[in-house]
């Protein structure tokens, strides 16, 4: 429908985006994602198993050919560690993307905003395509463009809380501020979340733990793909007014 | 030669990086690998020479899509 999300010249088919921890077992993850239709899959890069030569590469799974894969720097407290893992994804040699992580604390998960600022400097001059990681603060998210983000990514909520979008007006701020893509990464519980990113006219969605988490993770999913989907033409196909009285909708000319 | 693999001391009849990934059987085309914290690149693996005591991370990708991700290379 002409309605492809393009980042630096990068064309994303789905709005949805999803990560694939939490899963019980790759094919698990797979059948989730194949079930999302995301074609952005982000991971994160850790030490090979060395004593367990027969472990499996998750990309045996989610093939790189198939499908985006946006390594991440889940789990760094600082720039220094967030730098490294960046420069590593990249070596790893999947692509120049990165969704940037710089955590500040253990307990909330909330990023610790002024490390990230540094990071993304210093890593969009590396010619890497940025996408942070951040609040949903829109002075923050117009200084993350400024400083090279290729999109910014405030939470909906904390990781894994599965609280919805907490502050819908600040991210219509940080829409109506940027002019780079949002897309809402964390916080999304259930599909009416999604839809509601969409429909505020958030750019994408990244969904991790509300699917790999729900009873059944593959019919999540879908259901996310359907949500993204709907919020999405909601956005384009623009909402009515809200009124506080009634307004008729079958006309008042000719009634007995 | 005696070297430091992801956290662990190893005994290593290897030369090159190239060779410790074979001598662990190690695919090469998706892992990336730091030596004493400089990264080498992938084109280098064969010629780059490994030395007694040196630090090597072999690192992939794994599921994961947010911070409550193990966080491990600060530990090292």
């Amino acid at each position: 429908m002409g309605d492809a999300l393009v980042i630096k010249g990068i064309e994303f088919r789905s709005r949805l985006w999803v990560g694939t921890g939490k899963y019980k077992d790759f094919d698990e993850t797979k059948r989730a994602v194949e079930a999302s239709g995301a074609d952005v899959v982000t991971v994160a890069v850790r030490r090979v198993n060395i004593t367990d030569r027969k472990s499996e590469n998750l990309l045996d799974y989610i093939d790189p050919k198939k499908y985006k894969i946006l390594p991440n720097t889940a789990g760094c407290y600082t720039v220094e560690d967030a730098l490294r893992y960046s420069r590593l994804a990249r070596e790893a040699g999947v692509s120049d993307m990165i969704k940037l992580e710089v955590i500040g604390d253990e307990k909330t998960l909330f990023p610790d905003t002024i490390g990230l600022l540094k990071a993304t400097e210093i890593l969009a001059k590396e010619g890497f395509i940025v996408f942070p990681y951040t609040n949903d603060d829109p002075i923050m998210a117009k200084r993350l463009e400024d400083a090279g983000a290729a999109a910014v990514m405030p939470l909906g909520a904390p990781i894994g809380s599965g609280l919805g979008l907490r502050n819908p007006y600040n991210i219509k701020i940080i829409l109506e501020f940027s002019k780079v893509p949002v897309i809402v990464d964390a916080g999304v519980g259930t599909a009416s979340d999604a839809t509601i990113a969409m429909e505020l006219g958030c750019d994408a969605v990244l969904i991790n733990t509300a699917i790999a988490s729900a009873k059944d993770p593959i019919t999540m999913a879908e259901a996310m793909k359907h949500a993204t989907l709907a919020g999405r033409l909601a956005y384009r196909a623009g909402r009515i007014g809200k009124k506080l009285y009634a307004t008729a909708s079958s006309p008042l000319e000719g009634m007995l | 030669m005696r070297v430091t693999i992801n956290g662990e001391a190893q005994e290593t009849a290897a030369t090159t990086v190239a060779g410790l990934l074979r001598e662990l059987k190690v695919a090469p085309e998706r892992v990336a690998v730091e030596v004493n914290l400089t990264i080498v690149k992938r084109a280098d693996f064969e010629q780059y020479t490994l030395n007694e005591g040196d630090t090597v991370e072999i690192v992939n990708f794994v599921g994961g899509g947010g911070a409550w991700e193990m966080h491990w290379l600060s530990r090292v």
